[in-house]
């Protein structure tokens, strides 16, 4: 286990008084996809937040690549190979389709290698190519998506970490992004997926955590959870 | 007819000055949501600083072609570092504060520039030393001298070089996702306490500009002379729409126009009741009427939803 990727040892996150995340314990290893499921206020979007740098631990250790994150300011760690798309996507409305994603480029000086990444997206997402030089705040909730993981995707990250990218999709519009997902995670980059839709994300995880009250209750590979009991009957409805 | 050409170019001129000063209050505002009150005494220290640089430099014997842009230089640095300091001691500590909090401090920060000037300078006005033969043109009955034709073309230049950067430019780019979403902008790379310390640098260096204008055009520098001059900037900033940096720089130019044609007219108005040196109402007129009837400004859209 110590040759994981992520690396997460007691982890506690709280806002003031309440203790959102009360010590959890997982890995990533590399290459792997592994998802974070859990009902509402579990705490997984706390986590994911901590690991992004953009709230400190109360207690625990993150270690990334074998080096602890804890001293790491968030905009320090995205060149480390950390990228989020957050919850909600933040995608930055009044900046182009194009602004935005030359923004996941922000912290690489490779001009040359950037404008092909920025090719190799449009090429990824079709739906962004026509809509390139349009404000991102016109752009509807799936294409959204497509372009907060295509900006996270600029910064050429290791570990990719997505905070439910199925949130509020038609059905259609997340068979799209759950394709994708796997895409990505088959040319071998690693991804922790946070979802509420338990069944999409074990299915295409290896393993699974699942989160309850701020704490870890059940983690394994992912056909196990799918057909544990507990599981069955908290997230899956039956 | 003569009477309202000269008007609008008074106008124009004070209004470049505006418009200048404005963009500071509302790239700030645009970054922090913060209104920084403290902005008219950093165009007051611009102006002492380039008084007292040029001052010595023509000591020196230096050539006033060579010492005027120089001082503007030395006015800018200064400014910057005085812009950088302010937001380091006063503002970053309170960024989760109130947001009455920094308002306050604000007014605190005003009022330590301004008795700092005072023990520096003094409380005399300071004749700001005539330097290049001011020519005067004609044009159709009114007159235009060479410093204000410069104080036009300056600012407008000044104007599209700030526009190209934030619209063009990598760092433009982060201001405006800074603005829109901090934390985002994180997730992007972005230190944002660098981005945001770089944004009251660029507004102060826009506010030097400004005040080396003023005192130049009216041959005339005094330790407090920033705070009328901050607060009508702050007005044009809010008639344009605050945050918005075309706003902003249109705000300037119609507070200028509308204050100069209404000192013009005034008098013919109230039948001699009132004179020109009812010119200040105006810009206070202003401010209320868009505050009553069009809070968001001219060019104002909502700002970018922040949590
Ligand atoms: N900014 C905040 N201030 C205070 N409490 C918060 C804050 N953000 C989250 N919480 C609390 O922390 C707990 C965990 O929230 P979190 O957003 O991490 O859950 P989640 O698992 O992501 O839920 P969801 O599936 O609904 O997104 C919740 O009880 C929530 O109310
Ligand atoms: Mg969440």
């Amino acid at each position: 286990m110590s040759d994981a990727l992520l690396e997460v040892r007691g982890l506690q996150v709280g806002y003031g008084g309440i203790h959102a995340v009360k010590g959890i314990d997982f890995h990533v290893a590399p290459g792997e996809l592994v998802a974070l499921i859990g009902s509402n206020g579990a705490g997984k979007t706390t986590a994911l937040k901590s690991l992004a740098g953009l709230i400190a631990p109360a207690a625990g250790h993150i270690h990334y690549d074998g080096k602890s994150l804890t001293k790491i300011p968030a905009h320090l760690r995205v060149s480390l190979g950390i990228a989020l798309v957050p919850e909600g996507r933040g995608v930055f409305a009044r900046l182009s389709v194009a602004e935005n994603l030359l923004m996941g480029a922000y912290s690489r000086c490779d001009q040359y290698e950037i404008d092909e990444d920025l090719a190799r997206m449009y090429t990824l997402f079709p739906r962004l190519v026509e809509r390139r030089d349009q404000l991102s705040g016109t752009l509807s909730g799936g294409e959204q998506q497509m372009l907060a993981m295509a900006r996270a995707l600029m910064s050429r990250p290791r570990l990719l970490m997505l905070d439910e990218p199925s949130m509020g999709l038609a059905p259609l519009m997340v068979k799209k992004i759950f394709e994708t997902i796997q895409q990505v995670a088959s040319q071998g980059m690693s991804i922790l997926l946070v979802e509420q839709n338990a069944r999409l994300a074990l299915q295409v995880a290896t393993r699974g955590y699942v989160m309850e009250g701020g704490a870890i209750t059940l983690s394994g590979v992912s056909s196990e959870l799918l057909g544990s009991d507990a599981v069955q009957r908290a997230y899956l409805g039956g | 007819m003569e009477i309202f050409l000269q008007q609008i170019i008074n106008g124009l001129v004070q209004g470049s000055v505006y418009a200048l000063v404005a963009l500071g209050y509302t790239m700030v505002y645009g970054i922090l949501g913060l209104i920084n009150f403290a902005h008219g005494e950093v165009v007051m220290v611009g102006a002492m600083l380039a008084l007292s640089a040029l001052t010595a430099m023509i000591g020196w014997g230096l050539s006033p072609l060579l010492a005027l842009p120089l001082s503007l230089i030395l006015a800018m640095a200064g400014c910057m570092l005085l812009g950088y300091g302010i937001e380091r001691i006063a503002y970053r500590p309170l960024r989760h504060a109130p947001r009455l909090a920094p308002l306050i401090t604000a007014i605190g920060v005003s009022i330590v520039l301004q008795n700092l000037a005072m023990m520096i300078w003094g409380r005399e006005y300071h004749a700001f030393p005539q330097l290049i033969a001011n020519q005067s043109h004609h044009i159709a009955g009114a007159i235009i001298n060479d410093i204000q034709i410069i104080i036009i073309i300056m600012a407008l230049v000044i104007m599209l070089a700030l526009m190209a950067v934030v619209h063009r430019t990598r760092l433009g780019r982060a201001m405006r996702a800074v603005a829109e979403n901090q934390h985002a902008a994180q997730l992007m790379g972005v230190d944002v306490n660098r981005v945001i310390s770089v944004t009251f640098m660029l507004g102060s260096a826009l506010a030097a500009i400004a005040g080396l204008m003023v005192s130049v055009n009216y041959g005339l520098a005094h330790y407090y002379m920033g705070f009328l001059l901050g607060l009508k900037a702050f007005t044009a900033a809010v008639l344009g729409g605050i945050g918005n940096l075309r706003g902003a720089m249109l705000g300037g130019l119609l507070l200028g126009l509308i204050e100069s044609l209404g000192a013009g007219y005034i008098g013919d108005l109230t039948g001699g009741f009132m004179g020109s040196q009812y010119q200040d109402v105006f810009a206070f007129f202003v401010l209320i009427a868009v505050l009553v009837f069009r809070p968001s400004g001219l060019l104002g859209e909502r700002l970018a939803e922040r949590a």
